[in-house]
């Protein structure tokens, strides 16, 4: 069975998608958007290193992922530049940083476009193992952290005194993040994977009435985007990274668009 | 990791031992001192209540004697397994987390409904149980808060501007509220406030601060005292009892209003407090 192509390419971006949708909805809970995308554009820089020094890709690009972001606590913690600002230094530095640094591997022929939007259809055996064994370590290490990191998200000074360990929760979280970068890049590449975050989730707020409920439709859309993605590129011979990024565009505007009665959870108060 | 059930273990302290006490307390940051030499304590039943103009480190004081931040100078003394009930200022919930008062409730400790319903009870909120926490209104979100705070079973509760966002009739009903508290579960009280007539008439020990202790004690005291009224000119030694008027009706702790049933006599009307 996973000798079909289509059937790893399917497999492959559900589980990324699985993952990545209810870390998606803290991504949007503590307005980490840009955070995350700083993270993902760093994730070339982590590819170039793996070929410079011959390690394994994922793990290399989890490294990087998690340096930049312990890099961006300590300058956000000096407050000389605004976040917005560091963030979009290190963005393009460290995605340019990655595009200069494949330069230098010699006699490699890296497909960067493969790297940037993706190549989910090029998904290999192996890579699979590799995306379902970080997709399992990433929802354990999410479940087990879920209560801690809804506390600090909710209140991070009251969460203190009330004995949530602050900063490892928070390293956790990020490390998290990195890990879902490192297998969403084969799926819709370093330049789109925050949008397999952010877009589900955003979707699923119109429909949840509490946290898990809006994490788990977060997966579900992102599965559905991934599925509907792979069709579309299939059937209009579209390049099939962006075509998901579309398909999880399309269940945001129609889930927008839709009356529910669910949303007096945002409005609606009579005062 | 683990979640603990709140500990139900005998109480921290007993007698005369101050549940919280500071020391020559010093704060420096980035160069600014921002405390200086600041000394005081809470005990068990009593509400002390710190005050201060804006930037008088009431806030920063605060974060010291929780723990969160360490002092430059001094200490902070707590027995050990003090239980804090902590109130934040505000706290603001994105709309784009769907939270329900039950929900944030839980946050921390898994407990029963009754549980919680007890506690909201308390504050006069049962019905807003699941409600989501964006639709509460300042003075719905301080009971709640309030309401969290308690389900620690605190030895003291630790109150940070528990008025802010609050019109003056919630205001005088959240002391009033914070007063019944301590009156039945005998914890230690400690609240920072700018408000200064009914938090004063709430108070059993006033310091007023401004980087120092400028003067402390019983709240006629404190209002009298030459350093407090030139850091309040304008309310000097009317301070206290401004709001003490009358009410032929009282406001339900949802803000319905109920006529005064306390006794069964109508020929008279009862003061607010």
């Amino acid at each position: 069975m996973l000798d079909d192509f289509l059937t790893r390419a399917v497999l492959a971006g559900v589980m990324v998608a699985v993952v990545a949708g209810p870390l998606g909805a803290f991504m949007v809970w503590r307005r980490m958007a840009y955070f995350g995308d700083t993270l993902a554009h760093s994730g070339l820089l982590g590819v170039a290193l793996g070929f410079l020094l011959g390690l394994n890709l994922n793990l290399m690009v989890t490294v990087v992922c998690v340096l930049v972001a312990v890099i961006l606590v300590l300058l956000q913690r000096r407050q000389e530049l605004a976040s917005d600002t560091l963030l979009g230094i290190l963005a393009h530095s460290t995605l340019s940083l990655g595009l200069v640094a494949v330069a230098f591997v010699e006699g490699l022929r890296v497909d960067l476009m493969a790297y940037l939007f993706g190549d989910i259809l090029a998904v290999t055996r192996s890579d699979l193992a590799a995306i379902a064994l970080g997709g399992i370590f990433a929802l354990v290490l999410l479940v087990l952290l879920w209560r801690p990191l809804l506390a600090i998200t909710v209140h991070e000074e009251l969460a203190r005194i009330e004995g949530v360990p602050v900063l490892p929760v928070r390293l956790g979280l990020m490390l998290l993040i990195a890990l879902v970068i490192a297998s969403a890049m084969q799926v819709v590449g370093v330049l789109l994977i925050t949008s397999l975050m952010i877009i589900p989730a955003a979707t699923a707020r119109r429909f949840a009435r509490t946290p898990e409920q809006m994490a788990l439709f977060a997966a579900g859309i992102g599965a559905l985007a991934v599925l509907g993605g792979i069709w579309g590129s299939f059937a209009y011979d579209t390049p099939t990274g962006p075509s998901i990024v579309v398909a999880a565009m399309l269940a945001f505007v129609v889930a927008s668009l839709l009356r529910w009665p669910l949303r007096r959870g945002i409005r609606n108060r009579s005062d | 990791m683990k979640i603990e059930n709140p500990p139900t273990d005998s109480r921290a302290t007993h007698g005369d031992v101050p549940l919280l006490e500071a020391v020559g307390l010093g704060l420096e940051l980035g160069g600014r001192t921002l405390l200086h030499e600041v000394s005081l304590s809470v005990r068990r039943g009593q509400v002390v209540v710190v005050i201060g103009p804006n930037g008088a480190g009431k806030t920063s004081l605060l974060r010291v004697m929780l723990g969160l931040w360490q002092p430059t100078h001094g200490a902070v003394h707590r027995p050990p397994g003090l239980r804090i009930g902590y109130m934040p200022q505000r706290i603001q919930v994105d709309p784009i987390l769907p939270l329900s008062v039950r929900r944030f409730m839980t946050l921390r400790y898994r407990l029963p409904k009754h549980v919680l319903l007890d506690r909201l009870h308390e504050v006069g909120i049962p019905h807003l149980l699941d409600a989501p926490l964006q639709n509460l209104s300042g003075g719905e979100m301080q009971r709640a808060l309030l309401a969290r705070a308690l389900l620690a079973d605190p030895d003291l509760l630790v109150l940070d501007e528990p008025d802010q966002g609050v019109d003056v009739g919630g205001q005088a009903e959240v002391f009033e509220l914070i007063d019944r508290l301590r009156t039945r579960t005998g914890c230690g009280v400690l609240m920072v406030s700018h408000e200064l007539h009914l938090v004063m008439a709430a108070a059993d020990t006033v310091v007023c601060l401004n980087q120092h202790v400028c003067c402390t004690g019983r709240p006629e005291e404190v209002s009298r005292h030459p350093e407090y009224q030139r850091l309040f000119p304008e309310t000097g030694l009317a301070a206290i009892g401004i709001y003490t008027h009358r009410h032929n009706h009282v406001h339900g702790l949802a803000g319905d209003v109920r006529p005064v049933d306390a006794c069964k006599d109508p020929g008279h009307s009862h003061d607010a407090r």
